[in-house]
């Protein structure tokens, strides 16, 4: 019998036989016998081997016998088989035809259990335990040690989150190898010797690591739990439904674990292409946002200064008097947490039920040129059209552009470490300061002062080999995305968009864009225009572009605009925080639909409940374009109506009819309208703008991972492993403002101010301060002033 | 008897301050340095490969052998690392020889990291012993004013820095890859195998790993050629070797002389055994090479014929014990260093002599069962060629040898205490009426 490994990826003259058992087994050259085995079917007991971490031989589970090497020799001692690359004819015996193999492992597993504490009933691993499945399946019955064993107290808390009990662990450094290997956080390791051997930390460093998460996972023993999880489950009382995470636009595949419908625990799926056995802690442990005590669970009508529960034909009702009461002149903000079919969901009823193309899923900066530019190069593509997470770990130089990967697309941060780690991959960040994840991809930072980015864009050297990656925030400072796009063409390099919210992606394919319909299609082209028209069975769509988020909020605050539809988009999370809130409380109706009580449904005048995404089915998709599927994990839920079933019983009752009710049908509808395949719009030509001018420090910002977003509410130990808030300056502006390291300093716009302790930053360009997009909840948009623009600094409290 | 002997490393231990420069040069030091640096480095390579120079460290790797792996296209630099981390239960040799002479291992250095082209040299030194670190600091700084080290040796234009570096107290470190580690300054622990250190050592370069012994040996080889050298010893274990006997002789100490001289010989030169005492077992090369009876007296110590009867040459740190000597506690008291020098990695030796020790204990005091012997024959079986590194195979092969040996004793640990059958006060060299808890 033979078995060919990886066929079809690999040439049949790379490969080489190895005799595993006495069967036969065609592996690539470098192969480990423990992965040969694997591909034959024979699993070789392990606790130390990760395929994705590098081998370390250490707790010598694995142990097989090489009675030949190949050359005609055999190896006097077993062998550790995840260390163990095999060699052309290389036979070897593991435990199914070799005794000694079969005692070595016997005997491996008894070591491991005599200082175990055997605590299986009360730990949170027992149930789906390495270390208890492999005692039963490959260990003696019985116990021969009758003496003392090594105890510790209990537990330690490695970081607020995650938490060590000394005494289950089994040494075998997965997560000491996860934290430098991986995600390049080695703020824990081996300390001690001999039997006392036992993870540590520093103590003036904690474990704060956007990836913490993951080393619990990997524990092949209970030895690390997450204060958020510990005690809660075991895991044969749980119910685990595969999900695609709902955080950021990375893609990743989860499996969601649960119970008396709710969800326990989230962990990292096994997603070779994209998130391959990762996640970040944010996906992990931000889920119950959605239980606090301001879910909404029933309709809401506007009654005078209250809002009072009301029936749902009354909320709809009053909804649909409210928007024929508008008519068209009526917007829809759509934010970027919605699945593909909700998304699409809103951009039809827009459309085809309002007549409107006023609708935007960008509650953050964004600009013409970026529409121009989702238009040109992202809009109405499939996957492998562009960049994928494989192409990046392949890639010779990643040039970010207003885009920091740990804190934007933490699992493309992953893969831009392994790319640099694995094939020396070179990073440049074009950015104001080298940030701790842009040095941990030993990037080349292209110090640059908010505002100037089209310029340094223009400036930098690519080839075919290079791939650019812009992050969301490239709107916010005009010109960076012509740049780029200008770059890519001159040089060949590849270019990809990568948002950060989850919803985003399918939003622009989806057609939540006041110059694009469905599948990329132009706004105002006609037959894009008319392909939707009969598509949706309508007569007439409009034919010039919407007014954008910006725009619309604007336009209500004047009374231009009668209505708003809002759906997932916080005040905090704009650009002009004040200007919104002033839209919300100025504009004629104000139609919210919302999982939670809100900055929005407090001002609205009529709020629709939705289902969280935990209780609906869908589809994301990432930013590679790959389509991440959403599983229903929750099967009762207080408010069991999505949002495009509301949409759709809203358009009945304006007397139209959506056409879509049900996640399924809405993308059959989307996928029968394919993308666009006429022309693509021309690439954004903005002007590379003048170098800002005026008085004071220019402000840099970008949003931190963990921060103070609705999101993450309900996760206590999540938002205590989040990076401090600081504001960052480089030495010679911290002199020339007469500050130090650790001061508070008040930061100053025309339209606010707030308080920060100073942080100076040696890589740091002069005439700039960095503060995060996000304090506790409170976002730039308070101080109405947005990265590229003059603040004052000034030290002391305002 | 004298005439056994044949000091070359130890000439001058008694001399007046044998460890001073000009002492050393007096009786003809560095003249080996000044011929190497006339000759090709490929040529000082063929002279040590003809030498038949063994490591001394214990494994007894041919030395020039070693130094010829070292990748010469390898556009990283070289380095020579010495193995002066000697921590090994009962050898005591490069100890008392960079203390006494501490120049002949400077020149050594000098001439071995020349013929394998490297320009940074280590000394790692076992860090409790901080009188020869100084020594041997001293000595470097000698070496360095003299124009023996440091940029353009003796006008030749060739250049090494040689930096002393103490180690931290981990046995473990004696282990060429965790040495390694330690000395980068990570936590010493033995790194995986390939690559090796010839390919990539110290800071992922080509390294060589000798220990203190053979790079000492070097300067006479040089000196006096291949075929002096050669000249001494067996057949397959050529050269001088210092032999240190600890125990229950006479005249405990260090006693170099050629390779294959056998312990009855050895004996003799210590003034014999104890008064009224005869020889009942003894380790041929430290507490991790199998303990051997008096059936070995006549046994050449050397590699090949002492591997013949079952175990090692090692370190040839000979601890001699009589007939008053507990093999069971003895044991016990060995087993307790390797537990306690664990490093932890791997599974087997960090819990495998956790329970050894419980279990010896036992058959100290008399409380172990019928079957234990069994049962601890078996977890030794599962210990040795399982573990990551050689540590736990020197950890167990004191206890399957001390079984095979004295197996009536272990027995005995069923029902009577070693103390009882020993009485410890009896073995004690020094203090007897204070040593042991059950004198």
């Amino acid at each position: 019998m033979s078995v060919d490994a990886k066929a079809g990826a690999v040439e049949k003259s790379d490969l080489i036989s190895v005799f595993i058992d006495g069967t036969e087994v065609q592996v690539p050259k470098g192969t480990l016998a423990i992965r040969a085995a694997e591909m034959i079917g024979i699993n070789i007991p392990r606790f130390c081997d990760h395929p994705l971490l590098d081998p370390v031989g250490a707790c010598r589970q694995c142990m097989v016998e090489v009675p030949d090497m190949g050359n005609g020799r055999g190896m006097p001692k077993p062998q550790a088989s995840c260390t163990l690359e095999v060699a052309p004819n290389m036979q070897i015996t593991t435990q199914v035809s070799s005794p000694v193999a079969d005692k070595a492992q016997k005997g491996m597993l008894e070591f491991l259990l005599i200082n175990h504490p055997l605590d299986c009933p009360i730990c949170d691993k027992g149930g789906e335990c390495p270390l208890q499945n492999q005692a039963m399946s490959h260990g003696y019955a019985e116990s021969r040690y009758d003496g003392v064993k090594r105890t510790f107290p209990k537990p330690v808390s490695v970081s607020a989150q995650i938490l060590l009990d000394r005494e289950r662990c089994v040494l075998c450094a997965r997560c000491t190898r996860f934290s430098e290997q991986i995600s390049g956080d080695p703020f824990i390791a081996l300390v001690e010797r001999g039997a006392l051997q036992q993870v540590g930390i520093y103590a003036d460093d904690p474990y704060d690591s956007y990836f913490s998460g993951n080393v619990v996972q990997i524990c092949p023993v209970g030895a690390l739990t997450s204060a958020d999880y510990r005690f809660q489950a075991r895991p044969f009382d749980l119910v685990s439904t595969p999900v695609t995470c709902e955080i950021c636009a990375a893609g990743c595949q989860l499996r969601s674990d649960h119970r008396h419908f709710q969800v326990k625990r989230r962990l990292a799926g096994n997603a070779p292409e994209v998130n391959e056995e990762w996640n970040c802690d944010r996906g992990r442990f931000a889920f119950r946002s959605g239980r606090q005590a301001d879910r909404v669970t029933t309709p809401l009508v506007r009654d005078g200064d209250v809002l009072r529960p009301a029936s749902w034909p009354e909320a709809i009702d009053a909804a649909v008097a409210g928007l024929k009461a508008a008519g068209s002149s009526v917007g829809v903000l759509t934010g970027g947490r919605l699945t593909l079919e909700n998304a699409y969901g809103y951009a039809k009823f827009a459309r085809a039920v309002l007549g409107t193309n006023n609708v935007d899923f960008r509650a953050r900066e964004h600009s013409v040129e970026e529409g121009q530019f989702l238009a040109h190069a992202v809009a109405g593509k499939h996957l492998g059209d562009g960049v994928t997470y494989d192409d990046l770990q392949n890639a010779s130089q990643v040039i970010c552009v207003s885009f920091e990967p740990e804190e934007e697309s933490p699992i493309v941060f992953l893969r831009l470490r392994k790319a640099v780690r694995k094939n020396k991959t070179k990073v440049v960040t074009v950015a104001p300061y080298l940030s701790n994840g842009a040095a941990k991809l030993g990037a080349h930072l292209v110090g640059t002062v908010p505002g100037t980015e089209a310029e340094v864009v223009a400036r930098l050297e690519a080839d075919a080999d290079t791939i650019i990656l812009v992050g969301e925030r490239a709107a916010g400072a005009l010109g960076t995305l012509t740049s780029a796009a200008n770059l890519a063409a001159r040089t060949g390099a590849r270019l990809a968009w990568v948002p950060r919210r989850a919803g985003d992606r399918g939003a622009v394919e989806a057609g939540c864009l006041p110059n694009l319909l469905p599948g990329g299609r132009p706004v105002s082209d006609a037959t894009a225009r008319v392909d939707m028209q009969a598509a949706w069975g309508v007569a007439k769509l409009p034919a010039q572009p919407g007014l954008d988020t910006g725009a619309m909020l604007h336009a209500a605050t004047t009374g231009d605009l009668a209505a708003l539809v809002v759906a997932g988009v916080q005040p905090t999370d704009l650009p002009d925080a004040v200007l919104a809130r002033e839209a919300f409380e100025k504009v004629g109706f104000l139609l919210s639909l919302e999982t939670r009580i809100s900055e929005v449904t407090e001002r609205a005048d009529v709020v629709l409940p939705v289902d969280l995404i935990e209780d609906q089915a869908g589809t994301f998709l990432n930013w590679e374009h790959r389509e991440g599927r959403v599983n229903r994990v929750n099967r009762q839920t207080p408010s069991p109506m999505t949002d495009l079933r509301v949409l759709a019983m809203l358009a009945d009752a304006l007397g139209s009819d959506l056409g879509i009710r049900t996640a399924k049908s809405a993308k059959a509808e989307l996928d029968g309208v394919g993308v666009w395949e006429g022309g693509r719009s021309g690439a954004p030509s903005e002007d590379i703008p003048m170098a800002p001018r005026g008085e004071g420090l220019l402000l840099a910002s970008w949003r931190q991972l963990i921060d103070g977003s609705a999101g993450n509410d309900g996760a206590p130990a999540l938002l205590a492993t989040a990076k401090p808030v600081v504001a960052r300056v480089s030495p010679a502006t911290a002199s020339g403002l007469g500050l130090t390291e650790g001061d508070t300093v008040t930061v100053a716009s025309a339209g606010g101010s707030a308080e920060l302790t100073l942080f100076v930053e040696d890589s740091m360009v002069d005439g700039v301060v960095w503060v995060p997009g996000n304090r506790g909840g409170e976002g730039l948009g308070e101080l109405r002033v947005t990265a590229g623009e003059y603040v004052t600094v000034t030290g002391g409290a305002a | 008897m004298t005439d056994m002997l044949t000091p070359v490393l130890s000439a001058n231990w008694a001399d007046d301050r044998p460890w001073k420069l000009t002492n050393y040069e007096r009786l003809g030091g560095y003249q080996g340095l000044r011929k190497a640096l006339t000759m090709e480095p490929d040529a000082i390579i063929g002279e040590v490969k003809d030498s038949g120079l063994r490591g001394r460290g214990g494994a007894g790797f041919p030395t020039g052998m070693k130094w010829s792996f070292v990748p010469q296209d390898n556009p990283n630099p070289k380095y020579l690392v010495v193995n002066a981390d000697e921590s090994e239960p009962g050898t005591c040799k490069d100890i008392p020889l960079m203390m006494a002479n501490p120049h002949v291992l400077v020149e050594g250095v000098a001439i071995s990291s020349f013929a394998i082209r490297s320009n940074f040299a280590f000394i790692y030194v076992r860090g409790e012993v901080l009188h020869v670190i100084r020594r041997l600091q001293q000595a470097v700084r000698e070496a360095y004013s003299a124009g023996y080290l440091g940029k353009n040796i003796l006008g030749t234009g060739y250049d090494l820095e040689v930096v002393v570096h103490a180690g931290a107290g981990a046995y473990i470190c004696g282990e060429e890859t965790a040495l390694l580690d330690s000395l980068e300054g990570r936590r010493g622990q033995p790194r995986l195998r390939p690559p090796f250190p010839a390919v990539a050592g110290l800071y992922a370069s080509p390294t060589v790993v000798n220990n203190v012994e053979s790079i000492a040996s070097v300067p006479g080889i040089i000196a006096k050629g291949a075929s002096w050298f050669a000249s001494m010893g067996t057949e397959k274990s050529k050269g001088h070797g210092i032999f240190s006997l600890s125990g229950h002789v006479a005249n405990p100490g260090q006693f170099e002389a050629p390779m294959g001289i056998t312990l009855r010989q050895l004996i003799e030169l210590a003034g014999g055994m104890r008064d009224g005492h005869e020889l009942k077992f003894f380790t041929p090369g430290g507490s991790s090479t199998q303990i051997l009876t008096k059936d070995s007296l006549d046994m050449p110590l050397d590699f090949d014929s002492v591997a013949a009867a079952g175990s090692l040459l090692g370190t040839r740190a000979l601890q001699i014990f009589d007939e008053t000597t507990s093999v069971v506690r003895t044991t016990l008291r060995w087993v307790e260093f390797y537990k306690h020098e664990s490093c932890g990695k791997c599974t087997p030796c960090r819990e495998g002599n956790w329970w050894l020790v419980q279990m010896l204990r036992k058959f100290e005091a008399g409380q172990a069962q019928e079957g234990d012997i069994e049962k601890m024959l078996d977890v030794a079986d599962n210990i040795g060629g399982r573990s990551f590194c050689a540590l736990a195979d020197g950890a167990v092969a004191c206890v399957t040898s001390a079984v095979k040996e004295f197996r009536s004793e272990f027995e005995a640990g069923y029902h009577t205490p070693a103390w009882e059958l020993f009485p410890y006060g009896k073995s004690a060299l020094f203090g007897a009426k204070q040593a042991g808890g059950h004198a």
